[in-house]
């Protein structure tokens, strides 16, 4: 297991956001996390990458606990997260919202600006190759000195990804990756998800896109109203009656046996 | 490579353009190193020595203002008690090269002492107030730096530590092997006064500190810093230790002015808390918006205009009004505050990012109201 969540509630005041929720993601899955607009996705991201305390429950992650972390140790620790509402960098070019990706695995500190002394140059120079090489990666290279807000949407959120993955993240936590794309951009980001798993990379993905879940999640969590309703294989989970019941509705199972 | 069309020809030499732009670079500089070299003399045999003492007070300034260009240019943390750190530097050398204590340091060891003091009240001052936003972290900086001021002008009881309101006299001058800067020295036909001495001092200083801003701003601190003024949320989700960061900023341009203080000392031969007032925070953050934030050439061009600006009209208005209209109509001073809130209404009207906007701060200035992504793929 490369991440164990116990337990994880949340309360907003009145707000119970998430509630006793437990689960587990395995090393090099793709693990989808889905469930109505409100039932605590993006919730669970945040307190998974510390941007909230949790009220009750814990995360082990790769046999450590997670609990009390601020959201740059998290990264640290090997988990890096997309945005829902994409948080670029804006007015610094594509590949310097890379570089700046690389920063909690680099070291150069004042010293080293100042002085630029062998060692620094020698890693300012692997960062840019690295960061180069994500963008090329994510299929970005070519905008790479434009500014990150005058990138296509698409073009946008594959930024993000690559970003996230310059931190040499473990768990690689995308927040609905595929909101706004069509069929093509979505296909693209399917492949590029099916090359982050091939390279070792687990991956935790919020999406309300069925078919893209459907097709690429190995397992999947569904949450409603903050509660686990179900966990399984995607299989599984869309033959639940729950599940269906809560969210996907009646007539989605044909439209899939469909596609 | 340039690409081109197939049939159409390349820049016949596109390298011997490059030369030759070097070389007319290099010219430049050369003749302005010259110039710069000589502007003391000139100062002083066309206009008067007070000139080169205004000179090194605008360069002072220039310090200040590429310090406090640390804390509000790179990282964008609103600090309107920045003279603190001056006032910290100033004292910290007269405390140790005056008859005060009796202690006669040399500067090479008490500049650096300076500036550690001064970085130490910046994280002093950093550490719990770096949870504050915007308005909030102003006030708090504020307070600071007249807390600053009103112990500087109270701890001459139980223990005289700064003399208070009279300040401390008779501080040592820079002395390099047995050169006096305090001293008039013969060198040739020159005549090297006091303040002529200091100003080779602090333009060396100068450039060396120039350089080094401009290699922290282009580096990975210098990317965490732009990381953070972009989006501080995603920074931190991005593995950045903001508040480390933030306190760095606080810390080194603490040190900045820790350091110019110390120089300041050794200048004036006496200083006072009176020369660390609110309205001087005020005067370099000035400097810095209207030179253009988080450029390190534009904080120096403010810091210049707004040093320099006010003395020629100190000693022109008079006169002019005089050939003008006969008489004196306004006074002089009274003009000269005038036309400084002027001239910065009319700055924020029409180039709020700053005479020489940094980069990124003009892109930001450019997209308001918020866009959104571009269109189309």
């Amino acid at each position: 297991m490369l991440l164990d969540a116990q337990g994880i509630t949340k309360r907003f005041g009145g707000v119970l956001a998430l509630d006793d929720v437990t689960f587990s993601i395995r090393t090099g899955e793709i693990y989808g996390l889905i469930g109505p607009n409100g039932a605590g996705k993006t919730s669970l991201f945040n307190v998974l990458t510390g941007i909230y305390p949790a009220d009750g429950g814990h995360f082990v992650f790769n046999g450590k606990p997670l609990s009390g972390l601020k959201p740059n140790d998290v990264a640290a620790r090997g988990i890096a997260r997309t945005f829902q509402n994409i948080r670029l960098f804006g007015n610094l070019s594509a590949l310097e919202n890379v570089m700046i990706g690389r920063h909690v695995r680099t070291r150069a500190g004042v010293f080293g600006a100042i002085v630029r002394d062998r060692r620094t140059r020698d890693e300012e120079r692997a960062i840019e190759k690295r960061a180069y090489e994500l963008l090329a990666f994510v299929g970005v290279h070519r905008r790479a000195n434009d500014l990150a807000k005058h990138l296509a949407y698409g073009d946008q959120r594959r930024l993000e990804i690559a970003r996230a993955l310059a931190t040499d993240p473990r768990l690689l936590a995308l927040d609905e990756p595929a909101a706004g794309m069509n069929a093509t951009e979505t296909s693209g980001l399917r492949t590029l998800l099916e090359r982050i798993r091939g390279d070792g990379t687990t991956v935790l993905l919020i999406e309300h896109d069925m078919k893209l879940v459907m097709t690429i999640c190995d397992r999947v969590l569904v949450l409603d109203y903050g509660r686990k309703i179900a966990e399984g294989a995607a299989a599984d989970v869309q033959k639940d009656e729950k599940v269906i019941a809560a969210y996907l509705g009646t007539n989605v199972e044909l439209d899939l046996k469909r596609a | 490579m340039i690409p081109t069309r197939p049939g159409v020809m390349p820049l016949a030499s596109p390298l011997a353009a490059i030369r030759s732009h070097r070389a007319v670079a290099w010219i430049g500089i050369a003749l302005f190193a010259v110039a710069l070299a000589v502007l003391p003399f000139v100062l002083a045999g066309h206009f008067g020595t007070a000139w080169v003492r205004i000179t090194n007070l605008a360069i002072l300034y220039c310090f200040l203002a590429l310090g406090l260009n640390i804390v509000v240019g790179f990282a964008v943390l609103l600090d309107l008690g920045y003279i603190a750190f001056y006032g910290v530097g100033a004292y910290v050398y007269a405390l140790l090269a005056s008859p005060h204590f009796g202690l006669h340091l040399p500067f090479w060891v008490i500049l650096p002492i300076g500036a550690l003091v001064a970085c130490v009240f910046g994280v002093l001052l950093g550490t719990p107030t770096l949870k504050l936003r915007g308005d909030y972290l102003a006030i708090v900086t504020l307070g600071f730096g007249e807390i600053v001021r009103i112990f500087l002008n109270n701890l001459s009881r139980p223990f005289n530590l700064t003399n208070g309101a009279q300040g401390i006299t008779l501080i040592d001058p820079f002395r390099i092997d047995g050169y006096n800067f305090g001293r008039v020295h013969a060198v040739g036909t020159l005549t090297f006064t006091t303040p002529i001495n200091y100003y080779y001092f602090l333009l060396v200083v100068l450039i060396a500190v120039v350089a080094l801003n401009l290699r922290l701003q282009n580096s990975r601190i210098g990317r965490a810093w732009e990381a953070i003024r972009e989006d501080e949320i995603a920074a931190r989700a991005m593995g950045i230790n903001t508040r480390n960061m933030k306190l760095l900023a606080f810390a080194m341009g603490a040190s900045f002015g820790g350091i110019a203080g110390g120089m300041f000392s050794a200048m004036q031969g006496f200083i006072s808390p009176e020369s660390f007032v609110l309205v001087e925070s005020i005067m370099v953050l000035s400097m810095v918006v209207l030179g253009g934030m988080g450029n390190v050439f534009g904080v120096i061009v403010g810091a210049l205009l707004l040093s320099f600006v006010p003395e020629v009209l100190r000693y022109n208005v008079g006169p002019v009004q005089i050939a003008v209209f006969g008489r004196t109509l306004i006074d002089p001073e009274v003009i000269r505050m005038l036309l400084f809130g002027l001239a910065l209404v009319l700055m924020m009207l029409f180039r709020p990012a700053g005479i020489l906007p940094s980069a990124v701060r003009k892109r930001e200035f450019e997209t308001r109201p918020a866009q959104g992504p571009a269109p189309g793929s």
